[in-house]
């Protein structure tokens, strides 16, 4: 009897141990959260206050000027709606210059990152003891912004679309090239063994064992890239080479009265992010095998 | 029999599997061919033969030498006399009265030789140039009046001396001159980036570790009102040359713009996401309206949203900031709502059977599931977008991005632009590591 409720109360105790220290565990990360919150906010604010004072245009002042110039644009562009059509047909070869240098970045990067990828794979590659520099080479292209090889390459070859095309390729490398090597650790190595019995060197090896296993993949990481080479490649034109992002900066230069070529070309290069958007995501979703 | 029955369909078995191996043998040929075409077709529509012709090496021989090297001008004033050494032949970097470079040795008033390289030397005196240069002979170069005289030893101009009437240039194995009516200069290039720690005007210039080290822990102060320290910490961090502080700022504004970006749009793509998703909100229209929202941001692009933000707020990091957060909201809200639909819906039955309302359903169903993939996502666009706001920096002016294009575009300060190109590297790397150091720290490290 005495026994019992001995054991009951211990139970009891023993239950109400448990409760109280999980309730002071979930106090504690409450509290956690609660101050990461804080300083969370807190860095919020006090960077948006310092970006705010370190800004030309203040924040407040700024909001209500920001329908302005898309108004002015607008205005203008719908005072000359004829002219529109026209003027997108007129600047249709910078569009495709920029659709090129994305293309063939992607193209020449796509390439290299094969390379590189297979190179610094554990179990595919041809110099094992390499992979280590392969690796840090590609974390180097994907650290370096595209402006910065583009502008140092105006520099040496003069304006045009192949320095932005190199600038954007060498980045293009590093990016695809981890994405891949991420896909070829997945890649079943059988193959590749039944290859090396019949005395296949690496390059068949790579060419007829790894590639048709990862090619999908591959494929759907390189568009991917090449919807976001479009982008990149309009803003470099911006900065400084060819192609849709010249254009849009000297007309944009010329100030009001050219705000309908303004117009014309956001609509161009509207149309075919979205386009390219579209394009990519349908093939990528064909290849992986989504619905 | 009934064996050969079953498997029957031989011929045609065969006919299908040739037909595939056509097609496979028909692809592998075709695609290297289509690529190969796309080549040649780029290599007249981006003119690259043209480009072979404009492409200028010797800028890319500048652009190399500059980066690891600095010159010194060494000037002499044909019109009113007085020799001046300016490091990069900057004001911020002339020597100060009383003070030469080591490789110059005065001889006089209005004269010195400078020691080149390749054992070339250069003498100046007034305005008479001597250029000494081993198994050639003194290439003499005098500025009288309105006339510059050239006098080499074999009487010919060798190919390495550019002579007209208004300026004679030589470019030696170790040094350089240039000879105009206005002044004489001769250039000598040395190894590193000179002034980097301090200028000369700083008391510090000149000193090794070692020096510098004993100035920290003795009491004598070099500048009477700081402490060794201070004074030095002060005058690298303001060193005009190099202008560290601005540098320094610039990166910081650069991360600043990134940081305000990717979390401000995590926060409005937040909510949003949730209108967008097919599971939680059953109005088909608001949906409608979110999506297409989010993809008109997208399309939009980052590059129009900096122009027309620049027209409204002006440069600086702000502007920068902003146009990140409004491209990125579409991003973000295209992925959070493709996330939360593919919310398993157990665990939100499981909450709700214990009685919970909707709110704490959310909270305990719905965000344990979805805060690693978000977390994981914007982190990784932390990361991508410091890389962003140097371009956008470029484009709005603000941040990293405006110095080097800056740096880039006055095409002399080369030795500034491969510094801001290794901060920049640096910068990259630094938030990749830190944005995997904190997935890993948030939400468990998966590899």
């Amino acid at each position: 009897m005495t026994g019992t409720t001995l054991g009951q109360s211990f139970g009891v105790q023993r239950t109400a141990d448990i409760q109280n220290a999980y309730m002071a565990m979930a106090r504690t990360k409450r509290m956690y959260g609660g101050i990461m919150l804080v300083i969370f906010i807190a860095l919020m604010a006090s960077g948006f206050m310092l970006a705010d004072s370190r800004n030309a245009g203040g924040f407040w002042d700024g909001i209500l000027n920001v329908f302005d110039f898309p108004g002015e644009v607008l205005a203008e562009a719908s005072e000359k709606a004829a002219l529109i059509p026209a003027l997108m047909v007129k600047f249709f070869p910078s569009l495709l210059e920029t659709i090129n240098i994305a293309a063939a970045a992607t193209l020449v990067g796509g390439l290299l990152a094969v390379i590189l990828s297979l190179l610094s794979t554990r179990g595919l590659a041809r110099f094992p003891r390499l992979i280590g520099v392969f690796r840090r080479l590609m974390d180097i292209l994907r650290a370096i912004p595209e402006i910065v090889i583009a502008l140092v390459l105006i520099f040496v070859l003069g304006g045009g679309p192949v320095p932005a095309m190199i600038a954007i390729a060498l980045h293009t490398a590093g990016a695809l090239g981890k994405l891949f090597s991420e896909v070829n650790e997945n890649a079943s190595v059988q193959p590749l063994e039944g290859l090396e019995s019949t005395g296949a060197n690496w390059t068949q090896r790579m060419m007829l064992g790894v590639v048709p296993q990862v090619a999908p993949n591959w494929l759907s990481y390189a568009l991917l890239r090449f919807e976001i080479n479009i982008r990149a490649s309009a803003i470099l034109g911006f900065v400084g080479s060819g192609g849709i992002g010249y254009d849009l900066k000297n007309a944009f230069s010329w100030g009001q009265g050219r705000y309908d070529e303004v117009a014309a070309i956001f609509i161009l290069l509207f149309l075919a992010i979205v386009f390219f958007d579209q394009l990519s995501s349908h093939y990528r979703n064909k290849l992986v095998g989504k619905a | 029999m009934t064996a050969t029955a079953e498997f029957a369909p031989g011929p045609d078995l065969k006919q299908t599997a040739t037909a595939l191996i056509a097609r496979k043998r028909l692809i592998a040929f075709v695609t290297p061919a289509v690529i190969l075409g796309y080549f040649i077709y780029l290599f007249f529509a981006f003119d690259i033969r043209g480009l072979m012709d404009r492409a200028r090496m010797d800028n890319a021989a500048i652009l190399v030498a500059d980066s690891y090297s600095y010159k010194t001008h060494i000037t002499h004033d044909n019109r009113i006399g007085g020799l001046t050494y300016a490091i990069e032949g900057e004001n911020k970097g002339t020597y100060p009265e009383g003070m030469v470079p080591d490789f110059v040795t005065p001889l006089g008033e209005d004269a010195a030789r400078v020691t080149l390289h390749a054992g070339e030397v250069a003498e100046i005196e007034g305005s008479t140039l001597r250029y000494m240069v081993p198994e050639y002979g003194t290439v003499t170069v005098t500025v009288e009046g309105r006339d510059i005289v050239l006098d080499t030893p074999d009487g010919q101009i060798p190919d390495w001396i550019s002579a007209s009437s208004a300026r004679v240039n030589i470019t030696g194995e170790g040094g350089r001159a240039v000879v105009t009516r206005a002044r004489t200069e001769v250039f000598n290039y040395s190894f590193g980036w000179e002034l980097f720690w301090f200028t000369l005007d700083s008391p510090f210039y000149g000193k090794s570790l070692g020096e510098l080290a004993r100035l920290v822990v003795s009491g004598d102060r070099v500048v009477a009102e700081k402490s060794n320290l201070a004074a030095m910490v002060h005058d690298f961090w303001n060193n005009p040359m190099w202008r560290h502080k601005d540098v320094i700022w610039a990166i910081f504004e650069t991360i600043l713009m990134a940081f305000l970006g990717t979390m401000g749009a995590a926060l409005v793509a937040l909510p949003m996401a949730f209108m967008a998703a097919r599971n939680f909100n059953r109005l088909k229209s608001v949906r409608f309206a979110v999506r297409r929202f989010f993809d008109f941001v997208r399309g939009v692009d980052g590059l129009i949203w900096t122009i027309i933000l620049s027209r409204a707020f002006g440069p600086g990091p702000l502007t920068g900031a902003l146009a990140i957060l409004i491209t990125d909201t579409g991003s973000f809200g295209k992925m959070f709502s493709e996330a939360l639909e593919n919310v398993d819906d157990k665990q939100v039955e499981g909450v709700s059977s214990t009685g919970a309302k909707p709110m704490q359903r959310y909270r305990f169903g719905v965000i344990p599931q979805v805060t690693p993939v978000f977390l994981s996502q914007i982190l990784y666009y932390l990361e991508s977008n410091t890389r962003s706001a140097t371009v956008i920096g470029a484009i709005t002016g603000g941040g990293i991005g405006l110095l080097l294009t800056q740096a880039i575009i006055t095409q002399k300060d080369w030795e500034e632009v491969s510094y801001y190109i290794v901060l920049v590297i640096l910068m990259v790397i630094a938030m990749d590591t830190f944005s995997g150091w904190l997935r890993g720290k948030l939400i468990g490290r998966k590899d």
